[in-house]
């Protein structure tokens, strides 16, 4: 039997039992063992280049060069990073439309990112997919899923494959709050269970299911981990705007799968620091607890301990000012690229190439 | 050769092709150690064992979800769907990311996967376990559809749907699962896209799908009675969709008559007549006639399904209509 991964965690990160949700809860109590210097390094940058890449995604959609729609997770990079950081090069990442730090987080390249965002020839899919389907096999990002819950049943079906293969990667599935409320989410948690997958779900808590609280619409406070028990599962909550604790949980986690101990639910709790999409400003959310999460951003936060652990601010200037480079050299090269060929309209059907369908 | 139901050559096309390929699972509601709710997986859990066929809680959408992350991974599920009217309870899965995937990646996602499924009317289930929803996949670009009408074609078409790079929709017709016909010993491999002409004859085209072609196949007896010979194309698969076949036939006899499961409205017969009302209209000799379930759900009772259904009756008045 394995150790309960919160008894394990219990020393290093915010788990605590489940609350009626605070406007803005009590920062968890810093890691008692925080992860390697290394590590900690690798998460804010991580961080910064997602806050840059998407900041500058939404200069480029004023600029009317980034088109349609996207959904942004500023403010909740410490998931993406911390998770992220934890998995190993052949593991599985399963996200969802809010999926840009995702997929940046798997090591994948800004600028192919930003030019799928832009519709042109250069991107990630040659802009087939968009904002909302960011993919690279290449690098274990298998997928950005934009039908709220159909992901966790296939993050399963991953995990099923590489236990089955007698392979080790393990599959992690993000998604919102709002996804717990439909039924594949329920689906995909019981059979990950019954058949004791090599998966962790992360519900990144943000608060807001589109423009509706998530807690006026789902009966229990916390929409994730008070479903654990329900599938025999340990509700773990952690605090979601912590790089060290996402990242000390994305470990147990990530380790506990990979040695065949089976699924884990976690509940990451963080916030969106704009509205749900491109379209909305998000004014419907009170201004108090928008300046109270604020107040919790997870990137000066991070920053903040880091100098207090003794790193010399010079180290992240550079991680700063090498974001910053890497943004301009991603959004230029994204704008030189040309729109896709309109042959493409007709290609990859079928795994032909083609889009024939008589003969 | 061995005679053999049509249910028990799904379980022998399954057993041929997971024999074949280690990566081959099946999973699905009562696939294992129950042999299905059709009894058409019988044995294939005792070959093989609870790892390679799994047994799934009443959970659709994890069935098939499951099945899509194991064959963008190295696998070759085939999931079953017990009752094709349940497709309506994971249509997400099937239609917005089975389907999709590889064309929104770019081709970086390879889907190969089948998905069986027992489809259609004649058995007294009523409206929500007897629909004919072939149509529904056809509709949706990126899914294969399959649907086989005899033992053989049931080994040789699974086989080739398992090897299929694509996803493939295989609909398994349960008023045929007790019919019986000769299936050749050794391994059979079918190609997908290809029609089969089972009855040649001059005077006109019957186009028909699965348990429609033996139907139409007795209404052909009972017109060459009456001196009308007919040309019975099984179409085996909907998607690809053998034009070839039907056109050449329509181009010898100008008379084409379509017979589906499918309620009136979009069903397939309605892809193939424009087809050939587009491209081969000056071969034709009289209307395109549609033999269909009328646009209604399917009653249960025996006396008001066969009323609903296409007949023989049918079949045949449909083919004198188009040859006036």
């Amino acid at each position: 039997m394995t150790t309960p991964l919160a008894q394990q965690l219990a020393q290093q990160t915010a788990t605590r039992p489940a609350t009626p949700p605070a406007a803005a809860p009590a920062p968890g109590t810093p890691p008692v063992q925080a992860p390697p210097e290394a590590v900690r390094l690798r998460l804010y940058q991580m961080m910064v280049e997602m806050r840059d890449f998407e900041k500058r995604a939404y200069d480029l959609f004023l600029q009317g060069l980034v088109k349609g729609t996207s959904h942004l997770g500023l403010g909740q990079e410490a998931v993406a990073a911390g998770f992220g950081a934890a998995m190993h090069p052949g593991d599985y990442t399963f996200a969802t439309y809010r999926g840009h730090n995702h997929t940046l987080a798997r090591g994948v390249q800004m600028a192919p990112v930003m030019a799928e965002l832009m519709g042109r020839q250069s991107g990630l899919m040659a802009g087939k997919g968009g904002s909302m389907h960011l993919t690279s096999v290449a690098h274990g990002m298998m997928g950005s899923y934009a039908i709220v819950g159909a992901h966790l049943t296939i993050a399963n079906g991953a995990a099923w494959s590489s236990k089955l293969r007698g392979t080790s990667e393990v599959a992690v599935c993000f998604f919102g709050d709002g996804a717990t409320n439909i039924g594949a989410f329920h689906e995909a948690l019981n059979l990950a269970v019954v058949w004791q997958l090599p998966v962790v779900f992360v519900c990144e808590n943000n608060r807001w299911m589109e423009y509706t609280p998530i807690s006026s619409v789902t009966a229990v406070a916390h929409p994730a981990a008070d479903r654990a028990a329900a599938y025999g599962l340990e509700p773990l909550l952690v605090d979601g705007n912590d790089a060290d604790a996402t990242y000390a949980i994305a470990s147990a986690a990530i380790g506990r799968a990979r040695a065949g101990g089976g699924p884990s639910l976690v509940e990451a709790e963080t916030y969106r620091h704009g509205g749900h999409s491109r379209a909305d400003p998000g004014k419907y959310r009170p201004e108090e607890e928008v300046q109270a999460w604020l107040g919790r951003d997870p990137i000066p936060r991070y920053r903040q301990r880091l100098l207090d652990a003794g790193i010399d601010e010079a180290v992240l200037v550079s991680i700063e000012e090498q974001s910053r480079r890497a943004v301009d050299a991603a959004s230029s090269a994204a704008e030189a690229s040309p729109p896709p060929d309109v042959s493409l309209v007709g290609a990859n059907v079928w795994a032909d190439g083609g889009a024939s369908w008589r003969r | 050769m061995a005679e053999m139901t049509y249910r028990d050559a799904v379980a022998r096309g399954i057993t041929q092709e997971m024999a074949r390929d280690p990566n081959v699972v099946l999973l699905g509601e009562d696939v294992g150690a129950a042999g299905g709710v059709f009894k058409a997986t019988v044995g294939v859990f005792d070959q093989f064992g609870p790892e390679r066929v799994a047994d799934t809680p009443i959970s659709e959408q994890a069935i098939l979800g499951a099945a899509m992350g194991a064959a963008m991974t190295g696998l070759r599920p085939i999931a079953e769907i017990m009752f094709s009217d349940f497709f309506a309870v994971c249509w997400d899965i099937v239609a917005n990311e089975i389907a999709k995937t590889r064309y929104m990646t770019n081709g970086q996602v390879a889907l190969p996967l089948v998905i069986r499924s027992g489809n259609g009317g004649g058995v007294r289930f009523g409206a929500q376990h007897s629909q004919s929803v072939e149509n529904w996949a056809m509709a949706i670009p990126g899914l294969k559809v399959v649907a086989p009408s005899t033992p053989r074609d049931v080994v040789g078409l699974l086989a080739a749907a398992v090897r299929d790079p694509d996803p493939v929709l295989f609909f398994e017709q349960k008023s045929l699962y007790a019919t019986k016909g000769d299936v050749p010993d050794g391994e059979i491999v079918d190609e997908l896209g290809k029609a089969a002409v089972r009855r040649h004859g001059k005077d006109a085209t019957v186009v028909a799908l699965a348990a429609m072609v033996p139907r139409a196949l007795a209404a052909a007896e009972e017109l060459a009675t009456q001196g009308v010979e007919v040309t019975v194309i099984d179409l085996r698969s909907l998607v690809p969709l053998d034009v070839t076949t039907v056109a050449s036939s329509v181009a010898a006899t100008g008379h084409l008559v379509t017979v589906e499961e499918n309620p009136r409205l979009c069903g397939w017969g309605a892809e193939v007549a424009s087809i050939i009302a587009e491209e081969n209209l000056f071969d034709l000799d009289g209307p395109i006639v549609r033999v269909t379930t009328p646009h209604v759900p399917l009653p249960a009772a025996d006396a008001l399904e066969d009323a609903a259904m296409p007949s023989v009756a049918r079949i045949v008045e449909g083919v004198r209509r188009s040859l006036q």
